[in-house]
Order: structure tokens, then C-alpha cells, then sequence
């Protein structure tokens, strides 16, 4: 991003030229982390970008190709959210987020792959078909960013957008290499963020590097009135110099170390917590003890929002409606039953189970208790110390037919990243090192709410004095 | 198993999915695996401890009701399946 800030300023490179180069690129490429490239959109932004880089403009933004998942509406750009239900639906807006890149003069080259709806972690449920991990085309990309993230591994674009109920930023960030941010909740507008579970949804930034994604999110956060759970206040610009680490405390939860961590990624997360020893942080042992609810709970709210924010999806506004129908409710049964993959339906039955007459009190109720458990947990956790390292997830990139027949284990691999979201804290994952199979390995860092400040400043001391966001699949 | 598929299917129907004879085989094994594990939260004590049910410290985020001009009728119509007269078509619903 930086890199092609200056060629366009210093060598003369025009953005028209990087993006048909690109565009090039992604047509030959195979790792299906495209859904929908908006070659014609991208070329007019590309001229825009031109003029504005004419006038001497001295944004970093200006003519960048960046990528946005697919469950984020993008006017005239078809917003699939990877199911066959909106399969073509074209939105009539932007969402506030990309509005404000385009402002910026970014160039939108396109949609990215998801798991439908966003629900899951290997970016295989989508109808588009699985996107591929540049690393190892066997394997998954993580998800549900998976092709965001792919794209960016790849080099398909130069940052983008993703979206984090649970980890689907960070996770997949973690599998490609990259760096991605899940922010506060209520920092970053989700107007025009297609609705999976409300009170988790955060749009977020990835790209190779902790200062991208401060650039990046510096550009998309900030109150909006179109978003009523959006925090309004003054945003300071993230500071693009490192962090001194000299005095930060770093807590370490013994709970993220826990039974079936894999030993390649304990290894590497230990690794990067000695760096910033290094560094000078000081090393805190803190508990979190029902961060091992978390999946329990996660998968009790989210599923119970998503139940009711999927209800929308009847045949009648937009979207697919099914031929043949007898009558109106049969016309909804029939859309929904073929509009909706497998992964979709069992989390709108689960959704509609735990908010059902005789079990909302054990489960939904019960839930949203534990999660003001998880949250004072944070709470005082952040009295002893400023951030909180541990992995991003217990494992590498796995292979891509791997444990589809089991829902649950797959879900209990969101284990370290659930958390964030239920207490709506600001998470980051970089890259700290590699598997012995050469696949990358995250850690993640957590601050307390509105402190990306301090988490991005300590993904930029602990790039500055390492490479793996630098290593190319 | 603690979910029937009785219940399974009152769960898709109120869902509003039909679902044939191999999801109900599959969903019936897989919301009950889910909800067995769910049941590790009976376990914690909860007693007197206030649900969350939003991340954010806002109260009360209204704005002022004031009219001002969105989407033109043609563009919110745009995606919708089937239309007449600038109004959206459904299946009769009354005999």
C-alpha cells in the first residue's frame, strides 16, 4: 500500500496501469477468493483516482485496489453474502464503510469469497465454491474473511475488508499470513453490513501489515447516524510509529494455553511473547475463567440473533423467490428451503430452538448471564495489564474437506477468538511465525474497548523488528 | 437424544425450512450434538448476574425524527422479484 503510494508519486506509475496489471493477475489466478471483479467500476475509480492524484493529493488511499466481502453492499456491485438466496441481488446503496473509502479515492476491484452468511471458519459453504489458501491450495484459508484474506496473501489487491462475528477476520488472517483487525464494537459503522448475529457483527481491515490496517481503519471508523449502535465521539488518528513497549504489561491467560492448542502454534505465540519481553513489556499471568463458555454462548447468541435476522429473507423484497408456490406460506417455505445452505438452516433451527417457548430461560437467558461473565473477566483482567496475547487459533490451516461432517468441532476452534466479540473488545491478529509444513501461525492481541491505538502500535513494534508479514506464499 | 425430531421439525416449520428426509436425519444428529454441549452452561451460577445482550455502553442512541428523502421508489423496487404499478407482487393471501 505504502509501496505503491510512492510509485504512483515518485515513478510516475499511473493507477489505470497497477490495475490493469492486477486485474491481469487476478484472472489467471485460481484461488477463487474473488466472487464478483467489478472490472468496469474498478477502471472508473482508477480514472478518478488519476485526477485526484493530479491534483497533488497526498493520500495514502488514493488509486489503492482494496477488496470487500461480499456481505458488505456495494451499489451496483451484486453483494451475494455466498448464498444462493441473494445470488443476484445488487444493492442500491454503499455501505457507510465503503462510501468512505471511495471518498478517499480508493479503487473497489471487487466482491470476496465468504462462508455463507459469514457462518463458519473455512470459507467452503459459499455457493462461489471454496476459496483456496495461497500457502497450500489444499487447504482452507480460514474464514469467514477467507477470501479477503486470500486476496490479500496473494497479493490480489492491497488491503481489504472483512467481517468479525467470531473471528472471522482474525482466524483467516491468521491461516494466510496477514494481519487483520476485529475493532470495538460500535467503532466502525455496520451500515450496510449484511446481518448475521447484530450485537457481535463488526466490519474490520486486513492487510500484510499492523500500519495498513491502521490506514485502513482509520479511514472506515467513526460515528454514523445511520448505524444506531455506531459510538459517536471524536476518533483520533491511529499513530503510524511503533508502540514503545518499554513498561506495557502484557497479560498472558494460562486458559489460551490450554488442551488442544497445537504445540507448532504454542511454540510461535511463545516466541512472539518473548519478543516483546524483548522489547521491554513486562509479562503478566492473568485469568479469564469462563472464557472456556465461550463457544457455548457464542453459539447460543449468535445463532438466536441470526434466526431472527434471516427471517427477512421471504421471496418478497429481494432476493430469490421459488417458482410455484401455492400460497404465500408455501412460497416462503420453498424460497428459504432452496435459498439456504446446510450451515445456514442448522443455525436458524438452532437459533430458533434456544429463543423457543420452555428453553429461553436455559439457553438464551442463560447465555447472555455468562456473557456479562466473560466481560467482567476482561474488565479485571485490563486492571493488571494493558494488552492480553495468546493465539489467534489453536491450529494451522487445515485441509479443505477436512471435518466438514462434524458442525461442532469445527466450531470449537473459534475457542480464543469468540471472546472479543461477546465483550465487544478490540482484537488484532499478526502473524508470529511458521509451522513445520511452512503454513503461517497468528497470535492475537486484545486491548480494552477503543484502544486499537495501543494494539495496532504494538502489531507495528512487533513488525518493525520481525518478517513473517513479509513472507509470500 | 434430547431433541426429538419431532421437534426438529417444529423447529424448521416455525423456522420456515421443509426439510427432507436425509436433513432431518442429519440436522437431528447435529442440533443435538450442538445442544449437548450447550447444556455445560446449566453448570455455572448465574444467580443475580444481568444479561448482556449488546457490547456497547449506550443507552439510548435515538435521533431526531426528521423526515428526509432515502431511496427513490424504482431503485427500492429494483431487486424485488415480482413487481406491478410500483407495488410488490406476492401469492394471494386471501381466499
Amino acid at each position: 500500500m505504502f509501496e505503491i503510494a510512492r510509485l504512483y508519486r515518485r515513478f510516475g506509475l499511473r493507477p489505470v496501469e497497477l490495475l490493469e496489471e492486477l486485474l491481469g493477475t487476478i484472472r489467471r489466478d485460481n484461488l477463487n477468493a474473488y466472487i464478483t471483479v467489478d472490472e468496469e467500476g474498478a477502471l472508473r475509480d482508477a480514472q478518478e483516482a488519476e485526477q485526484i492524484l493530479a491534483q497533488g493529493s497526498d493520500d495514502v488511499l488514493a488509486g489503492i485496489p482494496l477488496a470487500i466481502k461480499d456481505n458488505i453492499c456495494t451499489r451496483g456491485i451484486r453483494t451475494t453474502c455466498g448464498s444462493n438466496i441473494l445470488a443476484d441481488f445488487v444493492p442500491a446503496y454503499d455501505a457507510t464503510v465503503v462510501e468512505r473509502l471511495r471518498k478517499r479515492g480508493a479503487i473497489i476491484i471487487g466482491k470476496t469469497n465468504l462462508d455463507e452468511f459469514a457462518m463458519g471458519s473455512t470459507t467452503t459453504t459459499s455457493n462461489a465454491g471454496p476459496t483456496k489458501n495461497p500457502f497450500d491450495e489444499t487447504r482452507t484459508p480460514g474464514g469467514s474473511s477467507g477470501g479477503s484474506a486470500a486476496a490479500v496473501a496473494a497479493d490480489l489487491c492491497a488491503g481489504a475488508l472483512g467481517s468479525d462475528t467470531g473471528g472471522s477476520i482474525r482466524q483467516p488472517a491468521s491461516f494466510c499470513g496477514i494481519t487483520g483487525l476485529k475493532p470495538t464494537y460500535g467503532s466502525v459503522s455496520r451500515f450496510g453490513l449484511v446481518a448475521f448475529a447484530s450485537s457481535l457483527d463488526q466490519i474490520g481491515p486486513m492487510a500484510h501489515s499492523a500500519r495498513e490496517t491502521a490506514v485502513l481503519f482509520d479511514a472506515i471508523k467513526g460515528h454514523d447516524p445511520k448505524d444506531s449502535t455506531s459510538v459517536p465521539g471524536e476518533y483520533a488518528p491511529i499513530d503510524l510509529n511503533a508502540l514503545d513497549m518499554h513498561g506495557i504489561r502484557i497479560g498472558v491467560p494460562q486458559e489460551f494455553f490450554a488442551e488442544g492448542l497445537s504445540p507448532d502454534v504454542e511454540r510461535a505465540v511463545r516466541f512472539g511473547i518473548t519478543a516483546y519481553e524483548e522489547l521491554g513489556a513486562r509479562i503478566v499471568p492473568i485469568r479469564l475463567p469462563h472464557i472456556r463458555y465461550g463457544v457455548a454462548v457464542y453459539y447460543v447468541i449468535a445463532t438466536a440473533e441470526a434466526s431472527s435476522n434471516l427471517a427477512r429473507y421471504d421471496g418478497v423484497r429481494y432476493g430469490l423467490r421459488a417458482d410455484g408456490a401455492k400460497d404465500l406460506t408455501d412460497m416462503y417455505l420453498q424460497t428459504r428451503s432452496q435459498g439456504f445452505g446446510a450451515e445456514v438452516k442448522r443455525r436458524i433451527m438452532l437459533g430458533t430452538y434456544v429463543l423457543s417457548a420452555g428453553y429461553y430461560d436455559a439457553y438464551y437467558k442463560k447465555a447472555s448471564q455468562v456473557r456479562t461473565l466473560i466481560a467482567r473477566d476482561f474488565s479485571e483482567a485490563f486492571g493488571q495489564c494493558d494488552l492480553i496475547a495468546g493465539p489467534t487459533s489453536p491450529v494451522t490451516s487445515f485441509g479443505l474437506d477436512e471435518m466438514m461432517d462434524d458442525p461442532l468441532s469445527i466450531y470449537l476452534l473459534d475457542i480464543y477468538t469468540i471472546p472479543a466479540n461477546l465483550a465487544g473488545l478490540p482484537a488484532l491478529s499478526i502473524p508470529c511465525g511458521f509451522a513445520e509444513d511452512g503454513l503461517p501461525i497468528g497470535m492475537q492481541l486484545m486491548a480494552p474497548h477503543f484502544r486499537e491505538d495501543r494494539l495496532l502500535g504494538a502489531g507495528m513494534a512487533f513488525q518493525d523488528c520481525t518478517r513473517f508479514h513479509r513472507v509470500k506464499p | 437424544m434430547k431433541i426429538t425430531d419431532q421437534e426438529v421439525l417444529h423447529v424448521a416449520g416455525l423456522s420456515r425450512l421443509k426439510l427432507d428426509e436425509h436433513e432431518l436425519k442429519r440436522f437431528l444428529r447435529e442440533l443435538n450434538a450442538i445442544v449437548d454441549y450447550m447444556d455445560m452452561l446449566a453448570q455455572i451460577d448465574t444467580a443475580g448476574v444481568p444479561e448482556t445482550v449488546h457490547a456497547t455502553m449506550l443507552t439510548r442512541a435515538l435521533r431526531q425524527d426528521i423526515p428526509e428523502r432515502s431511496q427513490e421508489r424504482a431503485a427500492a423496487l429494483a431487486n424485488a422479484p415480482s413487481q406491478r404499478e410500483g407495488k410488490i407482487v406476492v401469492p394471494r393471501v386471501i381466499e
